[in-house]
């Protein structure tokens, strides 16, 4: 069965047209990602497959059950957990965790075995108020009181913004065991380093989705050869580079520059070319495509077409 | 029901766990029944009194002297003709005036009765009213002398009280009245209006829409702390009306706490409907405040008689419920009359409360837009 089928979602806030003819379908316990930059339209989707927006056309169903009319059954087996922390800052940890168990109509004893990998990290501090804890214990808590009423569906809005490389890393390992409890988790993250963690993942952006597919292979879409440049003087380099006749693209990424020829290769003429603009440290190397790398090309193309 | 419970609960560690609010709910009520109990002088000391005696018999001048002997009034002047009255008055030093007619000896030794009258400054309410109170004591005080002990049957002399300026003067007691309807109006529809508008600031509404939590049980539970904690409050302001300003409820305490529910239900359906047209705290409060509070200061009746308001406000106090829940809890509290008397603005709050009830369940939004 699928867990949700969108079919041409259309959504507009005025003139602003959040969602434009959304099409996708998620499986059953896997973890999908939507990964896309700020104003992509994540949050709203999300919002539209936990029913608190109504979609303007198109129509989705989410376990089976349709998003507008089916919404009162379809909000007890779905767990949300928002953008922005959503727990009571003033509640302690056990008295957040309780609040949700018993709104879910389910207690925290009953579902326990669901959270206590999530759970127990943050166990230790049930008596300090939610607002006092960081931010990753903050997330922590907050999936266990999505979870606590063992959903089908969990969705999950930018779960590891603002959180420390560490915290990131362990929330993923702590959703990947979600697996065997047979839910399904729809993630989204403007981290594309996430979205290998993901079985699959849609990139998405200015409301469209641009690929769906498996990690790995949105990755080996990349179409071109791509290389790695390194130098002291970035900036330098970058706008250097921008000058050289046979470059396509110039992509910073971290330390170094990711960049495409017309040709797929290059010739001394390039090192020549930078070393006559003054940068004489420059190291270039081939290099495999990761999924920012197609994601740009996407953006790319669908800025040119 | 054990959610609703849960709700009611995570509402009560919320009030409980904010200083300010507690403030809000307890701190300002005793703070405002203090502040006006005080404020409003509750005795005199030589206020001016000036005398136009036309009887100039014997006593008339007895009571003259008794009056100005007494310590509460000095005199500021005599006057021999009633044109004089508003100038004494404007010269400002006099805050009264006691008259005795031409014929006050001659009633008074042929009928065994005579009437005189005093005449008050009415532009401050208070102290007219308490210089008024403090004169008819010593004249009664003064008729049991003259009848003597033997003879304790209706006075001889009959005072007749007027006011200058303000004719309809009315009770001074009215803070009592007056702090509790300003007070509910306060906790009640500011703070729930508040407390909900919090929910939507924070983004936590957004986790309690997709619970199975139904939008009555979210009102209902947003409302029930507020409700008992203003009951406390209004029975804690009759206590302390009670103990510190010696004010009991003159009718039926049943009667008067039950309107007092009523006017706390409507104050909390008010508090609902604002908190469904604003999206931040902010806004909430600045409703509040603006479409509540002023409103009920200024048009209820509460500091300025509606009979005095220009009739357009008087139009616009029509819709402020404070204005009907003042006339019922004055009646109950100050004339002590039953519920025959105030039945018609019963009907008008019950008929309000029942309208912000619905419109703000039909307006409470399901989803986020």
């Amino acid at each position: 069965m699928k867990i949700i089928e969108s079919w041409r979602i259309c959504k507009k806030y005025g003139e602003v047209q959040a969602l434009d003819d959304l099409s996708f379908s998620v499986n059953e316990s896997e973890i999908f990602g939507f990964i896309g930059p700020d104003g992509a339209g994540k949050t709203t989707l999300f919002r539209i497959i936990t029913t608190l927006l109504l979609p303007d056309e198109g129509k989705m169903r989410v376990l089976g059950l349709d998003v507008v009319k089916g919404f009162k059954e379809l909000r007890r087996k779905t767990g949300y957990m928002p953008g922005r922390f959503s727990l009571y800052s003033d509640l302690t940890v056990q008295e957040n965790l309780e609040f949700y168990a018993t709104v879910f109509g389910t207690t925290v004893k009953e579902n326990y075995d669901l959270i206590a990998d999530i759970y127990s990290h943050i166990e230790p501090f049930k008596k300090r108020t939610a607002g006092k804890l960081s931010g990753g214990m903050k997330q922590k808590l907050a999936l266990s009181c999505a979870l606590i009423h063992k959903p089908s569906l969990l969705v999950l809005d930018e779960p590891t913004t603002g959180i420390d490389a560490v915290s990131r890393s362990e929330f993923w390992d702590l959703l990947g065991k979600l697996r065997q409890h047979r839910i399904t988790v729809v993630v989204s993250t403007p981290y594309m380093d996430e979205a290998m963690r993901c079985d699959r993942v849609a990139l998405i952006q200015n409301g469209k989705i641009l690929s769906v597919d498996e990690p790995d292979k949105i990755r080996q879409g990349f179409s071109r050869k791509l290389f790695t440049l390194r130098s002291a003087d970035k900036y330098s380099l970058i706008t250097a580079l921008r000058k050289y006749p046979g470059i396509l693209t110039t992509y910073p990424f971290g330390e170094t520059v990711h960049v495409t020829f017309s040709g797929d290769s290059y010739d001394d003429s390039l090192l020549r070319h930078l070393e006559g603009l003054g940068i004489k440290d420059a190291v270039i190397s081939e290099a495999e495509a990761g999924i920012e790398d197609r994601f740009l090309e996407l953006m790319e193309k669908g800025v040119t077409e | 029901m054990k959610r609703f419970l849960a709700f009611v609960r995570k509402e009560f560690l919320h009030i409980f766990r904010d200083i300010r609010t507690l403030i809000i709910i307890f701190g300002i009520p005793v703070a405002q029944i203090l502040i006006f109990g005080f404020v409003v002088r509750t005795d005199i000391k030589n206020a001016g009194i000036a005398i136009m005696d036309l009887s100039q018999d014997d006593v008339s001048r007895k009571l003259t002297d008794k009056i100005i002997s007494s310590g509460f009034f000095i005199n500021t002047g005599h006057l021999s003709s009633y044109n004089e009255i508003e100038t004494e008055f404007r010269k400002g030093n006099t805050r009264a005036v006691l008259i005795f007619g031409e014929d006050f000896g001659r009633d008074l030794t042929r009928e065994g009765k005579a009437v005189m009258s005093i005449i008050a400054d009415g532009s401050d309410p208070n102290a007219a009213t308490l210089i008024t109170n403090y004169a008819m004591a010593i004249v009664r005080d003064f008729n049991m002398e003259i009848a003597g002990p033997a003879l304790p049957g209706p006075g001889m002399i009959v005072p007749g009280v007027k006011m200058f300026y303000n004719p309809n003067l009315e009770s001074h007691f009215m803070f009592v009245p007056g702090v509790i309807t300003l007070i509910l109006i306060l906790i009640c529809a500011l703070m729930t209006s508040v407390t909900i508008s919090r929910e939507k600031e924070f983004g936590t509404m957004e986790v309690l829409l997709v619970s199975p939590l139904r939008p009555v049980q979210i009102i209902l539970g947003k409302v029930t702390p507020y409700f008992l904690l203003s009951f406390i409050n209004v029975i804690m302001i009759l206590l302390l009306s009670w103990i510190v300003f010696d004010l009991p409820v003159k009718g039926s305490l049943v009667l008067l706490l039950a309107e007092t529910m009523l006017y706390i239900l409507m104050s909390l359906s008010l508090g609902i409907l604002i908190s469904t047209i604003s999206d931040t705290m902010q806004q909430a409060i600045f409703i509040s405040f603006l479409g509540l509070m002023l409103p009920t200061i200024l048009l209820s009746g509460f500091i300025f008689p509606i009979e005095n308001m220009h009739p357009v406000y008087n139009l616009v106090s029509m819709i402020v419920p404070p204005r009907y829940f003042i006339v019922i809890i004055k009646n109950i509290m100050i004339k002590g009359t039953g519920l025959m008397f105030v039945w018609k603005e019963t009907l008008i709050l019950l008929l309000m409360t029942v309208f912000f009830i619905s419109v703000s369940i039909r307006k409470f939004r399901l989803r986020l837009e």
